[in-house]
């Protein structure tokens, strides 16, 4: 497989975790900024996904399930305390 | 064209979407009004983004054990997605998180005031009990 391919696919997620982080510093609500962050976990499972095909081995699959679990519960906490809190 | 060739080829593909499905949920993280909004945005590289820098992993190892630690990986996801993004949507209902006036059909609103209806109802009957039983 050629390089290009990995250069712009590393580029392009590169460009989605900035966008996500600048809504995570941005972001006018808690809200914004957690599903910003959601966002910037499955982009890190993507680059994770795509630095194992580049090198071709699969020792990062129990990260990506571990970066999984943690956007999961990580919105799930979030999402609990504002209703219960009331305010952002 | 041998099948090692179509495999990368097909990885390749598989691999530019899944970025490419990333960066259009950045755009609309940054360009999208309110946090419902948004969240519409971001659902995209969570599911089908991923299915296809997955597929691209399977299609390049081609081993049983992977493809089924992949295939548990998506199931996690598919099943964890909606429940976060029901509470988030939940919670941001709840605090005024939406626009004003960008909600063309409220189901949860009516749900809410028919719930509040009933709880007023149940509060007023006690009394007219206490009303009608006074004769006894």
């Amino acid at each position: 497989m050629s390089d290009w391919v990995f250069i712009v696919v590393g580029l392009t997620l590169t460009a989605a975790a900035a966008t996500a982080l600048f809504r995570i510093i941005r972001g006018p609500s808690i809200l914004d900024r957690m599903i910003a962050s959601d966002m910037l976990l499955t982009t890190m499972i993507c680059a994770l996904g795509a630095e194992m095909i580049y090198n071709s081995h699969t020792r990062s699959l129990a990260a990506m399930f571990v970066l999984a679990g943690t956007a999961f519960l990580g919105s799930v906490v979030v999402a609990r305390y504002v209703s219960r809190n009331g305010r952002l | 064209m041998s099948f090692d060739l179509i495999a990368d080829i097909l990885t390749s593909v598989f691999l530019l979407l899944g970025a490419f499905l990333s960066l259009a949920a950045g755009v609309g993280l940054i360009r999208f009004p309110d946090a419902i909004a948004r969240m519409h945005a971001t659902t995209k590289p969570q599911i089908l983004g991923l299915t296809f820098i997955l597929a691209g992993i399977a299609l390049e190892e081609r081993q049983l054990s992977t493809t089924l630690v992949l295939m548990a990986l998506l199931a996690f996801q598919m099943m964890t997605a909606p429940i976060s993004a029901h509470m988030i949507g939940r919670a941001g209902y709840r605090n005024d998180v939406i626009a004003p006036g960008s909600l063309l059909v409220d189901e949860l609103k009516q749900s809410i005031d028919e719930v509040q209806q009933e709880l007023g109802r149940a509060e007023n009957e006690p009394k007219n009990e206490n009303d009608d039983g006074s004769p006894n």
